[in-house]
């Protein structure tokens, strides 16, 4: 047992457990929170991994997307206090079957992945120069799509959030 | 730094590493803590024309300890329609993710908890995740005026973001790479090697960076998140005691976090900018002290200025605030982008080196000139002397009398 090892153990298992309280918390708060947590901990692995560039990519990007989610949550509980959320058991049921069929799904591959493999390389992982790089070479085309597509959600975000002026009031000013 | 536990077998060199860093940073960040608290009110006394703490001691200085006990045995109180699990976690997010960018933040050649390839990227990661922790507080308080100053909070921070890591890329672009060290490393020498004087652009964009991080850290002028006059003491309202304290930990620690970044990206990092040559490569050991010293010296500095603008500016309204990222910062942080792109590909060589020394000349000057005119001009009193609680300093006019 080496010590990458034993924090990868620790790191998942805290992930594990932190996306099964997503699930399982009654709170919509609180399941945000336990959401960033298992975020974080991915992240984690991906600095154990020595994907630095990832693991700070995954902070940036989902901290501030569970950040979010909290001001959501937030908001749903504008009507009282600590909103509770109730679950029928069809939805119990109907959600167990897919994560049961996802998980089996992922469990499988990941058992497959490490067959016939050689030794993972020894050189450093490359860094964030080569993967701009890419990106604005061999890769232009779906970087540029990606960014338009992103664009066109931001305009579209913006135009359905602008406060719209009803005629009526329009015409009291 | 593993280097230093060589003699440990393999892991236990790692664990005795990591808890070395762990316990310099985070009584680092204490100590530092509770000097700034005592700084502050010392400054916020003198800029008010107050004299600030001076019962005890010389200068008040042991008001530190007593702060410090006072918080400490102060009773730990929460409200009844709290959420106590996200209520006691809070603090602890918003020190967590201060602490965090400590660890790959260079205080000198090589003097990195873990020199991180995308340092710069991860500092900006981690900082901004401080936010959670208030607004979770402002949510898990259960009082309007705390839901109110975390969510304010919140609003602001994911704008300022924003023109933040475009300040920030301005002069990643410059150095070409995201690590801070060799970022660093890259302006030794005299002060016209660093990225400030680099071009009109990386000018430009370290005054817009070092407002916007004093925005991401909550300081006045931007402390909507604690807006006593409207919101109690937002997010903190609830919070007393060593909760509390745990914030106030969280925000200094973060302010010195941004200053450091500011300093190794813009001001020449550990470099003093008057010697040619790296100091921890010829001087040995007491070239890595200077180091240290010069780079707390930077980072405390700009600090300073922080406290100077919180107690001189009033605080701006929250549209106000919203405004000043959305239609200015984030426009003219995009104009510096572009800008510096094109100055690194498009301007000679010639032209580069004569902004570089006209610029840090002229505001070598300009700063001179300030100090100057501080010492000499006619202030209102006497003539040579300080009005208020400056009265009876000497200064060099009097002693030339």
């Amino acid at each position: 047992m080496t010590l990458d090892v034993i924090l990868f153990a620790i790191i998942a298992s805290a992930t594990g457990l932190s996306a099964l309280s997503v699930v399982f918390s009654r709170n919509v708060v609180r399941s945000a929170v336990w959401l960033l947590f298992t975020l974080v901990g991915v992240s984690l692995l991906y600095f154990l991994l020595g994907a630095e560039f990832v693991g700070a990519t995954q902070l940036i990007v989902y901290v501030g997307g569970t950040m979010v989610l909290v001001v959501f949550g937030v908001m749903l509980t504008a009507q009282q206090q600590f909103l509770r959320i109730r679950i029928r058991p069809e939805e119990w049921a109907m959600g167990g079957v897919l994560a049961a069929c996802l998980f089996a799904l992922l469990v499988t591959i990941s058992l497959r992945i490490g067959e016939g493999k050689a030794a993972p390389p020894t050189e450093p992982m490359p860094g964030a120069g080569q993967l701009g790089v890419g990106f604005l070479t061999t890769y232009l085309l779906p970087f540029e799509i990606i960014s338009v597509h992103l664009l066109v959600v931001l305009i579209g975000a913006a135009y359905l959030a602008r406060a719209k002026r009803r005629p009526k009031e329009a015409g009291n000013d | 730094m593993t280097d230093l536990f060589s003699f440990l077998p393999a892991p236990l060199d790692l664990i005795a590493a990591c808890l070395v860093v762990g316990v310099v940073v985070v009584s680092f960040i204490a100590v530092m803590a509770s000097v700034f608290v005592w700084l502050e009110r010392k400054v916020s006394g003198r800029i008010q024309d107050r004299l600030g703490p001076t019962r005890l001691g010389l200068f008040g200085l042991p008001q530190m300890v007593a702060d410090a006990i006072k918080l400490l045995t102060k009773e730990d109180t929460a409200p009844a329609v709290a959420d106590r699990f996200l209520f006691k976690l809070a603090p602890y997010l918003a020190f967590c993710a201060s602490f965090v960018a400590f660890v790959s933040l260079p205080f000198g050649n090589g003097i990195v908890g873990y020199n991180l390839n995308v340092a710069a990227f991860f500092i900006l990661a981690v900082l901004s995740s401080e936010v959670f922790g208030v607004v979770l507080a402002g949510y898990a308080s259960g009082s309007k005026w705390s839901l109110f100053g975390g969510i304010r909070e919140a609003a602001q921070v994911v704008s300022y973001e924003v023109p933040r890591s475009m300040c920030v890329l301005i002069p990643v672009i410059v150095a070409g790479t995201l690590n801070l060290n060799t970022i660093g490393r890259q302006q030794t020498g005299f002060f016209w090697e660093w990225h400030l004087f680099h071009d009109p652009f990386t000018f430009v964009a370290f005054f817009i960076f070092f407002i916007v991080a004093t925005a991401s850290c909550k300081r006045a002028p931007f402390d909507l998140a604690e807006a006593e006059s409207e919101l109690v003491a937002g997010f903190h309202t609830e919070y007393s005691g060593l909760r509390w304290s745990i914030f106030f930990m969280a925000e200094y620690a973060s302010m010195f976090a941004v200053s450091g970044a500011a300093a190794i990206l813009f001001l020449g990092g550990w470099h003093t900018g008057l010697l040619p040559f790296e100091p921890s490569e010829r001087l040995r050991w007491a070239g890595h002290v200077l180091d240290v010293i010069v780079f707390i010296a930077k980072g405390w500095a700009l600090v300073f200025v922080m406290m100077w603008m919180r107690w001189s500016l009033p605080r701006l309204r929250i549209d106000q605030v919203m405004m000043t990222c959305l239609k200015y910062f984030l426009p003219i942080s995009c104009v510096l982008l572009v800008g510096v792109c094109l100055w690194e590909l498009f301007v000679p060589r010639v032209v580069g080196d004569a902004w570089r020394y006209l610029s840090a000349f002229g505001c070598m000057a300009f700063v001179l000139g300030v100090i100057v005119r501080l010492l000499v001009s006619p202030l209102p009193g006497p003539r040579g002397e300080l009005p208020g609680a400056w009265a009876g300093v000497a200064t060099p006019l009097m002693k030339a009398k």
